[in-house]
């Protein structure tokens, strides 16, 4: 992976091509990620995967994840794979919560990289976030008339309840 | 004549000494000759002939030639092919054919957790299966949802199809496997009528009782369609 200093250097590269898409970087536990403006993803992206010194050609994943109650609140991350030089990166898309029934949407990177189709159908089925321009964008493992986005961090946890007899104490009279 | 000192034995019964089967033999060549009368040809017919009802017959018949369907969820599954191997061998009981389709099976065995997609495949699995079928829910997570309490997985599969034996464990081993299907083998050859329908209220929902408007009322309404049954095989 880039050094902290070689990451630097992207990031400055990134937003000389771009004037404000890189947003932040950071480099720990050996890893490199740099984070990104949205609306500049595509942009990112493509930069990372066709210019000659960098050649990240490989999107060995994409996922989301939800920091609430942090601010933005949703993160995609792309992890970028050099095979050449076996040298990776990680690009976050800090995506802001619109609120309401209304999705935080985002540029779909398919073009880019074919192997994202399934897997922003994925974080569109657990995160509801929208990927603008992607192929087919449906769920694809909860059943497709299921309502919500379970993996959100405040849906709820479904299930039934279960009491134990060690749960005495703090139920008392849970039995009744 | 010395032969008449000797007890009857019960029906089918084995002749515990050789003097009872030379008895038993020396009985059967005279009624083969015509010999055989009053007194004697009774105690032959006592001897050799069992009476029971067609019914009882029949599911003994069932209970000990068993089909499950092949069919896995999850990781109880690799406990539940373990019993068809020699080590545990359900062959033993009768139950070694897994079929793959769901119309030849018998019994259904859940093992593993349904999941809310899955749980209508499995209700039409089930639809599909002829009667009269089974299910053993196998573990804790078809049985009560265990460990899975999510959003994903469905609380207990019996919240939407019906099941006989529940195996708890997590998985259970393919001992405690085998003892519940000895149990559902018990509970066919036991009490054959107390099916889940009368369990659920289900009466009337048999194929061959379709067009009778049976709606609610347990067993009795059970009992009623099973007359209603007997009447049309007869007429």
């Amino acid at each position: 992976m880039p050094d902290a200093p070689g990451l630097e250097l992207i990031a400055q590269e990134l937003n000389d091509a771009q004037e404000g898409s890189v947003v932040g970087t950071y480099h720990e536990h050996g890893q490199a990620c740099l984070i990104v403006d949205p609306r500049h993803i595509l942009h990112v992206l493509r930069w990372l995967r066709d210019t000659p010194a960098q050649q990240y050609r490989f999107l060995a994943g994409l996922h989301a994840a939800d920091y609430l109650p942090a601010e933005p609140r949703f993160g995609v991350h792309y992890e970028l794979l050099n095979m050449a030089r076996v040298e990776r990166v990680r690009v976050r898309a800090a995506l802001a919560d619109p609120g309401g029934e209304e999705l935080p949407e985002l540029d779909s990177c398919v073009e880019l990289f074919p192997t994202a189709e399934f897997q922003e159908r994925e974080a569109y089925d657990f995160f509801g976030i929208s990927f603008r321009g992607h192929p087919d964008q449906r769920r694809i493992l909860m059943p497709e008339d299921y309502v919500g986005w379970p993996q959100r961090r405040d849906f709820p946890m479904g299930g039934e309840p279960v009491i134990f007899t060690r749960d005495e104490p703090t139920a008392p009279g849970w039995y009744e | 004549m010395r032969r008449e000192r000797i007890r009857a034995l019960a029906p089918l019964e084995q002749p515990a000494t050789r003097e009872e089967l030379r008895v038993r033999q020396l009985r059967a060549r005279d009624l083969l000759r015509g010999d055989l009368d009053g007194a004697e040809l009774e105690k032959h017919v006592e001897e050799s002939v069992l009476a029971t009802t067609l019914e009882k017959v029949l599911n003994w018949g069932r209970a000990n030639a068993m089909f499950p369907a092949t069919f896995g969820l999850a990781c109880c599954a690799i406990e539940m092919m373990a019993i068809v191997s020699p080590r545990y061998d359900i062959a033993r009981f009768g139950a070694e054919a897994m079929r793959a389709s769901p119309r030849q099976a018998d019994f259904l065995i859940l093992s593993g957790r349904v999941s809310i997609k899955m749980a209508p495949v499995v209700r039409r699995l089930y639809d599909q299966m002829l009667e009269p079928k089974w299910v053993i829910s196998m573990g804790a997570c078809s049985s009560s949802g265990g460990m899975f309490a999510n959003y994903a997985v469905v609380q207990g599969a019996d919240k939407f199809m019906p099941v006989d034996i529940h195996v708890p464990g997590c998985p259970p081993r393919p001992e405690a496997l085998l003892y519940g299907f000895n149990k559902l083998q018990r509970k066919i050859l036991g009490n054959p009528d107390a099916g889940w329908r009368a369990r659920y209220n289900a009466a009337g929902t048999e194929e061959w009782a379709h067009d009778e408007t049976i709606t609610d009322g347990g067993i009795e309404e059970y009992q009623r369609a099973r007359e209603i049954a007997r009447a049309a095989a007869d007429a």
